[in-house]
């Protein structure tokens, strides 16, 4: 295959995010202008202007109307898909960091960084139809685990919150009340930083990549461990193909240590492996530096990634990818 | 083609331009041609501008629109195809290139070589072949016997370099003075020095070049994945590489195989060299080893 390159961002990416059809895709970066792109030939469609800071995370509404973005300017804001007009801003008291959207784009959880005295928090914010109604008032705030969140996501029917981030360990909250129903095994759990976290198209599992050059897959419910993947290499980001039993993991030596190496020995490849048997595919290279963001195409026929390098690689599969037998 | 013609000026000709000595002309620019795209999809487009000096420059640029699989789009992506640019992809230059597709084919690297089974003895450690010849086998870095060959001795980082190598670094364990390379003054790269994680780096390069068979007068349709089918046959085959001209994107007409052992890649040679191939009569030969 020959991937197609947007040279859209001067900074490191740090998330992807396709819509529901597939026909567009988001892009996050350092910089501060997350970007639009058209998941088919890879041309910009166009930049949401506005924040002032590094962008982290966003996730758009299922009829990709509205777009959510959370940056290191300490607001998340709401964007109008189409135009790229600015909807809402939600401020904070330190950075946000990651965003995601309910089922239904009804709610929105926000986390928000360890910074200064104050701890990292998950917010929950009612979304309202009308931008014009919409209010900045949280309907919960989580507080408790220590160090960064790095993503916290909806659970099966908006029930529960699952966040992950910098102590390692996957805590699974009420999303009414509040209060913490689980917590991953510490035996069985990441042993350093978790980075990521994908849900499966289907909701049933996720996946997390860690900085323990490993990627687990979780059951939603229970939250017990179903798979592990072992690389040789951090993790930064993972995804699951929502059409094949593959998993991918991207990541990469740490971005300082790059220049002191020669570029094949970073390991900045996206590894396939297959979700059931743990075993690697393969891997897909290109990347000057590591990779980190990863998102599949929901049709499951490309997928794209990011990296440190401020490229986005969008990667249409060859038709031999299908059949690829172990 | 019917486009080209259409677009042909009707009143000027090139070759009256220069006798017309009343007016000045050389402000007027050839009208711009689109070619194709033809059945391969390859489009054409002559555009003519003035560059900084005033001098008329013709501009080919050739793209080549690929179709992709039938992709069965809902309305409302088909409505977001037609959207109004925003943000700065509004003031987009056509120039700035922001999305471009990669020269390079890339393919998904499978961790063992296709079409092999742990079973079979060859994709085996080739080591393994040579237990019972143990003796044959001596490192000269560890003088160990029969347990690995000299390129890939585990202490090789620990031992002495060789007389030739006198001028690089010491990066021995043993010896952290030295091997901060301060005493003689002399520049060391931060991946050869003492604690830096030891990387594979020069040890993948001389892997690029071990069992290394050159292929020459390939026709120049043929790419990677042709070739790999070619020699696959012969044995497991860990690296393809076919030479690609970066301003056409044609072939160059030859390319590099590396097979995993040195065996197969005797036989590929004998079998295929003189094979014709795509109406062309293949050369294929031992790589002469870079002389980097």
């Amino acid at each position: 295959m020959r991937p197609i390159l947007m040279k859209g961002h001067e900074r490191p990416l740090t998330f992807l995010k396709y819509n529901r059809d597939g026909d567009l895709l988001f892009s996050c970066a350092k910089d501060h202008n997350p970007t639009v792109w058209f998941a088919d030939n890879g041309e910009r469609l166009g930049t949401y202007r506005g924040h002032n800071g590094a962008v982290w995370c966003c996730d758009v509404s299922r009829d990709s109307g509205r777009l959510i973005t959370g940056s290191a300017d300490q607001t998340a804001k709401l964007w109008n898909v189409q135009t790229g007009q600015q909807l809402f801003t939600f401020n904070f008291d330190s950075p946000a960091r990651s965003v995601d959207f309910s089922v239904g784009d009804k709610l929105a959880v926000i986390t928000t960084d360890p910074f200064m005295e104050l701890s990292s928090a998950i917010h929950v914010k009612r979304i309202a139809k009308d931008p014009s109604d919409q209010t900045a008032e949280s309907l919960l705030v989580i507080k408790g685990p220590q160090g960064r969140i790095n993503r916290a996501i909806w659970g099966p029917l908006n029930k529960t919150i699952i966040s992950a981030g910098e102590d390692a360990v996957i805590r699974i909250w009420d999303s009414e009340t509040g209060k913490l129903l689980k917590e991953s095994d510490k035996e069985l759990g990441h042993k350093k930083t978790i980075t990521s976290l994908a849900k499966s198209a289907d909701g049933s599992h996720f996946c997390t990549g860690s900085l323990d050059k490993s990627a687990k897959i979780w059951d939603s419910r229970t939250l017990s461990l179903v798979k592990t993947y072992v690389t040789e290499r951090p993790v930064n980001a993972v995804t699951m193909s929502p059409l094949l039993d593959h998993v991918v993991l991207g990541g990469g030596q740490d971005a300082s240590a790059v220049t002191t190496t020669d570029h094949r020995a970073g390991k900045f490849e996206a590894k396939f492996f297959d979700k059931i048997l743990q075993e690697e595919i393969g891997g897909v290279k290109g990347h000057f530096g590591p990779i980190n963001a990863l998102a599949f195409n929901p049709d499951g026929k490309s997928f794209s990634s990011g990296g440190e390098d401020g490229y986005v690689r969008l990667h249409h599969f060859d038709p031999d990818y299908f059949n690829i037998k172990i | 083609m019917a486009a080209a013609i259409q677009a042909e000026p009707a009143k000027l000709r090139w070759g009256e331009l220069e006798e017309d000595d009343g007016e000045d002309l050389d402000f007027l620019l050839p009208p711009r041609q689109v070619i194709g795209p033809d059945e391969n999809g390859i489009k054409r487009v002559i555009e003519y501008k003035f560059d900084d000096d005033g001098n008329k420059v013709k501009i080919t640029t050739t793209t080549r629109t690929r179709k992709l699989a039938n992709a069965r789009l809902s309305k409302r992506a088909v409505e977001r195809r037609s959207w109004p640019k925003f943000g700065d992809a509004v003031h987009e230059d056509v120039g700035a290139r922001l999305t471009m597709v990669s020269t390079e084919e890339i393919l998904l690297e499978r961790p063992k070589p296709l079409g092999s089974n742990k079973e079979d003895p060859k994709t085996a450690d080739p080591l393994s072949q040579f237990n019972k010849g143990a003796v044959l086998m001596v490192c000269r870095t560890c003088g160990k016997k029969g347990d690995h060959w000299t390129s890939r001795c585990p202490y090789k980082d620990l031992a002495q370099p060789p007389e030739t190598f006198v001028d690089k670094p010491v990066a021995t364990d043993a010896a952290p003075g030295a091997s901060a390379g301060s005493a003689k003054g002399a520049y060391v790269p931060p991946s050869l020095r003492a604690g830096a994680e030891r990387t594979t780096g020069s040890d993948m390069r001389r892997r690029n070049d071990e069992n290394s068979v050159r292929v020459t007068n390939l026709s120049e349709d043929t790419r990677e994945p042709d070739l790999l089918e070619l020699f696959r046959p012969f044995g497991a085959v860990s690296r393809v590489y076919v030479a690609i001209d970066q301003k056409t994107g044609m072939s160059r007409g030859f390319g590099f195989v590396n097979f995993v052992s040195r065996e197969d890649a005797q036989r590929a040679i004998n079998k295929l060299n003189g094979y014709g191939y795509d109406n062309l009569i293949l050369r294929v030969e031992w790589a002469t080893p870079r002389t980097t």
